[in-house]
């Protein structure tokens, strides 16, 4: 174990007769950002309060660095926090907010005064040290509230869904940031967010939640080309999940769909009754059948420039498919063929 | 929680060790006691090695503290050390003191009411305790959370639940000291005396109980309607005198008990000003028809109204504009919108309304007081079992029980049965759109029957102060000063003296009020910081009890206190300090509700942040959330003042000769049928509350506009 890890033995949590965490292990490797991701009420951010001391775990216990914190005050936790609201002091200037941890910890003024330009400096806020946070815009108040969260050198920084309240354009830009922040500073970073572009963009690691337990975890790139699950197939990056018979599991396998029986160069373990994954860009339409491909009628089509996006009626159910735009695009009622590639298809249990 | 543990401990010791144990003769603050620490100056050390070995037994606790603190290997057996030390400390404190030469006395011994050093070493006892209980993970570790926790929990305990018991206890007192027992106490709860319906059957007059349950249904009843009437006219229609109608929710605040009733006097009394003229002018036979069921309600009526005003006002603006819109467009018409969506949304506030308007009216005293006559209340009734010329205080404790027993159902009803009922359509949405406008012929009802009634209240008000003017009211209506000066003279002949009769209960009443202002208010926060910002096992029991005192009534407290601290182990009677617990713990629902309101408006994150910056709890209390706080607090200090001014009801059991209050000392002159001096007095007391209210609102108003400007744009 060293500084900056965090790790959950066995953590439940439960608010009276509702379950928020289902017993949790957790390993976090120092200088990591993990996303925790999840629809809301999967536990993410009871997890991540945790963490932070704003609650008190119901069984387990929780380690940051080598130290037991399971009943520690979040005041003495070397911890900070970026809120989804900001939560700066309105009636502090952007200095004092930022001051304020070394402020209570007596920290002298002499040194104070640099490590608040430091952190502003950090932030690219120089100069705005003596402006109250309702005078600066929704991106400079959450850089302040980056600042103020980093000055205290914590050894895990945690960040509750700190781009919701900003506008899209605005998101990219400040969630490259604070990835940037936190690799120079090589900080353990928890991220929470419901978002899962947003999460794929910044994260070594993603934990999925669901319902109150880990749903799968990996790198973004496994999460979305090994789900394990319908759920996650679905919920990292669109998915069409089709019913199909497995009649041969192993290295490879052979589904039986549609009336067909297809080999798909992935590796599955069980056979019968499982779902078909495939993504909605690697879908082909065209005018004529294949082998592999199945008939189907357009019900709807909707053009956006970069892409057109299709609904689709087949014999095995709904399916919804991106291609580029191109001279012919399909209308609706249009009967097409819709092909995909055998090496990018996935199999995962209903 | 080791630092703060240790200083509990050494605090403790001092206390214990230093600090006179018990009462001392000439007060704390003359430190007197320094120089001579024998007798009832000793400390618990001194009396414990001269006659008094069981003041050994507290420091057991500490013992166990510096055990724990010195021995324990991990943090977990430390905390239950000092759990366990600290609480067996308190129980053997608490103990000695309530089982050894007291009423319950095991053995006599003389020990007087206990004093500052008793005081402090209970008070270390208390948070080494609670410290340990931080250390085993409540409260989120935090130290000054359970510390707040259990300082609230046994000040209640204290000054509400013990005092009650007392008043069950002599309740249900045997004859002759016999123990404990249903069989006194059965007859004499159920007797006529006390529910007797002769009034209602044609036999003579009912029981108090009985008139206090109709005369709180009609008042009840009365107040809710005329209410809704106001709230209507205020937030649904273009009325021009609004804010004049505002005025009228601040007058009951502001309203010392009796002034109503003496203004109703002056104008249907035997020689009212109304009475005279039906007399003069119809020949109509003068009558004492205001003296009894009538009058009571009338000045009821009056007193409650604005309160039912402004509960109502906040219901009837609850119900979302938008539900009536939808209505609109649904192609319902005004009154088919009123009858079908907003009535029917507003019936649980009602319902709360009515609630209110019962507690309020069989709590009520002053009225029945003074206009009450032959009509016998329980309030009343329970002030003559202590007062009278036949005293009987388990007449009183059992009159108080029944009293308790109306005002408790129906404060249950209203937070369990009502409370749950609630359609809360005011959503953190901005609500845009307006309230549907009344049908006309709701609209006309209502001004025909607020109007004139506010007109009354006005002009009663202004017979109270011309009434203050003229000699004799009703007989000699001479412009005179004489009240006044009777009252508050002053004479500057070799320095000012302050030789008017008044002065002296009129400073009290100022100093204690002032006193017990801040007070009130720090605990009524206090409790509603915990109740908005923490989490913690039986928060609702917790809850429950800080509010439970808005339904004990002001004269069951006044009896349960005489009762109760009139000798040791807490002996407070006589003292300012027994008004002072008295207001801080009568007043403390409403210091609670408006920190509630105004907690619940800042973000609960921005404790959290500053939390997780590395404040404690105190520190963020400190630096964040009370900065942010300021105009509530300025409205619970104002409030908390007013109240401690106006109240009489719990006060007129507790003063004393040296520490008398204005209310009292204004009962007095009207038992003596002394009504100029009784309304001169009230004149100046509304003026001085008004001023105090006015200046408030000024300094809170420029704070707001202050902190709008800079919160606005999150």
């Amino acid at each position: 174990m060293t500084k900056g890890s965090v790790r959950f033995e066995g953590v439940t949590k439960h608010f009276d007769d509702v379950v928020a965490l289902k017993p949790l292990d957790l390993d976090i490797a120092p200088g990591t950002l993990v996303t925790l991701l999840g629809p809301s009420g999967c536990g993410k951010t009871t997890t991540l309060r945790l963490v932070a001391g704003l609650e008190s775990p119901t069984s387990g216990r929780i380690f940051i660095g080598d130290e037991d914190v399971t009943h520690l005050s979040a005041t003495y936790r070397k911890v900070s926090m970026v809120f989804q609201s900001y939560a700066l002091f309105p009636h502090m200037t952007v200095a004092e907010n930022v001051g304020y941890g070394l402020t209570v910890k007596r920290v002298s003024k002499s040194e104070l005064r640099p490590r608040v330009e430091e952190g502003l400096a950090m932030v690219g806020l120089e100069g705005f040290g003596d402006r109250l946070p309702s005078e600066l815009s929704g991106g400079q108040q959450q850089r302040v509230a980056v600042a103020r969260a980093i000055v205290l050198e914590p050894e895990v920084l945690l960040l509750d869904e700190p781009l919701s309240n900003l506008d899209a354009k605005l998101r990219r830009h400040v969630r490259e940031e604070i990835r940037e922040i936190q690799q120079r500073l090589n900080l353990t970073a928890i991220y929470v967010t419901h978002d899962q572009e947003e999460a794929m963009a910044v994260s070594d690691r993603i934990i999925v939640m669901k319902n109150a337990e880990i749903a799968q975890e990996g790198a973004p790139a496994d999460l979305y080309e090994r789900p394990n699950s319908a759920f996650i197939a679905d919920f990292i990056g669109d998915a069409n999940l089709l019913p199909v018979e497995v009649a041969r599991s192993g290295e490879t396998v052979d589904i039986v769909f549609d009336g067909r029986r297809l080999t798909l160069p992935t590796a599955f373990s069980t056979t019968g009754q499982a779902n078909l994954v495939l993504r909605p860009h690697q879908l082909r339409l065209s005018h004529e059948a294949s082998a592999d491909s199945l008939p189907a009628e357009v019900s709807y089509a909707a053009y956006l420039g970069n892409q057109v996006q299709y609904t689709l009626d087949t014999a095995l159910g709904e399916i919804f498919a991106v291609t580029v735009p191109d001279a012919t695009p399909f209308r609706k009622g249009d009967t097409v063929h819709v092909g995909f590639d055998p090496v990018a298809a996935r199999i995962v249990s209903i | 929680m080791k630092r703060v543990a240790v200083f509990w401990l050494v605090v403790g010791v001092i206390g214990w060790a230093l600090l006179p144990w018990y009462l001392t003769q000439n007060g704390f603050w003359r430190f007197g006691w320094l120089t001579d620490m024998s007798g009832t100056n000793a400390s618990a050390l001194g009396a414990a090695l001269h006659d008094k070995p069981w003041l050994w037994l507290p420091v057991l606790g500490f013992v166990g503290a510096a055990l724990s603190l010195g021995l324990a290997r991990t943090q977990l057996a430390m905390a239950r050390g000092l759990f366990a030390s600290g609480t067996a400390g308190l129980a053997l404190l608490m103990g000695q003191a309530l089982l050894i030469g007291t009423r319950f006395g095991l053995w006599e011994a003389d020990n007087p009411g206990i004093g500052a050093g008793a005081f402090v070493t209970a008070s270390a006892l208390l948070f080494i305790a609670t410290t340990g209980v931080s250390g085993l993970g409540k409260g989120r570790g935090d130290a000054f959370v359970t510390g707040l926790v259990g300082a609230i929990v046994a000040l209640v305990a204290i000054f509400v639940f013990f005092p009650l018991t007392f008043i069950l206890v002599r309740a249900f007192e045997l004859k002759g000291g016999a123990g404990l027992g249903f069989s006194e106490f059965l007859p004499r709860f159920f007797s006529s005396t006390i529910w007797g319906i002769g009034c209602i059957t044609g036999g003579g007059s009912c029981g108090p109980a009985v008139n206090s349950f109709l005369l709180g249904l009609s008042t009840a009843a009365g107040t809710t309607f005329m209410g809704l009437m106001f709230a209507l006219i205020f937030t649904r229609t273009d009325f021009r005198a609004k804010k004049l109608l505002r005025v009228l929710t601040v007058l009951p605040i502001i309203t010392p008990p009796f002034v109503i009733g003496l203004a109703l006097i002056l104008l249907f009394g035997r020689a009212g000003t109304i009475t005279e003229f039906f007399s003069w002018a119809f020949g109509w036979e003068k009558t004492r028809w205001l003296y009894g069921f009538h009058g009571v309600w009338l000045a009821q009526m009056l007193s409650f109204t604005p309160i039912a005003f402004l509960v109502l006002i906040g219901v009837v603006e609850g119900v979302s504009p938008s539900m009536e819109e939808a209505s609109q467009t649904l192609d319902a018409n005004r009154w088919q919108t009123f009858r079908y969506i907003s009535f029917p949304l507003m019936r649980p506030g009602l319902a709360n309304a009515f609630l209110l308007g019962f507690i309020e009216s069989i709590a009520d005293f002053g009225n029945p007081l003074v206009l009450g006559g032959n009509f016998n209340v329980l309030s009343t009734e329970i002030y003559f079992a202590i007062v009278g010329t036949i005293a009987d205080p388990a007449q009183a404790a059992i009159l108080s029980i029944t009293l308790l027993t109306f005002t408790l159902s129906a404060f249950l009803a209203q937070r369990f049965w009502v409370g749950k009922k609630n359609y809360a359509t005011v959503t953190g949405k901005g609500d845009s759109g307006r309230h549907a406008a009344l049908n006309p012929v709701l609209r006309w009802t209502a001004y025909l029957v607020a109007l004139p009634w506010a007109f009354f209240t006005m002009v009663l008000y202004a017979l109270i102060l011309f009434g203050s003017f003229v000699k004799l009211w009703g007989y000699d209506h001479t412009f005179t000063f004489e009240h006044y000066l009777r009252g508050f003279k002053i004479v500057v002949r070799n320095g000012v003296h302050f030789t008017g009769a008044a002065w002296d209960s009129y400073f009290t009443t100022l100093t204690i009020s002032a006193i017990a202002a801040p007070l009130t208010a720090a605990v009524g926060l206090a409790t509603a910081y915990l109740l908005v910002r923490q989490k913690f096992t039986g928060k609702n029991a917790f809850e429950f009890s800080t509010m439970l005192s808005f339904a004990i009534p002001g004269t069951v407290i006044g009896v349960a206190y005489i009762m109760a601290f009139n000798f040791p182990p807490i002996e407070l009677t006589g003292t300012g300090l027994i008004l002072i617990i008295v207001f801080i713990f009568r007043n403390m629902p409403v210091g609670v509700r408006g920190g509630i309101a105004a907690m619940s408006q800042l973000d609960k994150s921005l404790d959290e942040a500053s939390i997780m910056l590395g404040a404690n709890s105190a520190t963020t209390l400190r630096r964040v959330i009370l900065p942010l706080m300021g105009p509530a607090i300025l409205a619970a200090l104002t409030y908390s003042f007013v109240r401690a001014i106006t109240s009489v009801s719990a006060v007129i059991f507790l003063v004393s000769a040296r520490h008398n209050m204005a209310t009292s000392f204004i009962v007095g002159r009207v038992e003596n049928g002394e009504y100029g001096i009784a309304i001169a007095y009230a004149s100046v007391l509304i003026v001085t509350m008004l001023t105090v209210i006015i200046a408030m609102q000024l300094v809170i108003g420029r704070r707001t506009l202050r902190r709008a400007d800079r919160v606005e744009a999150h």
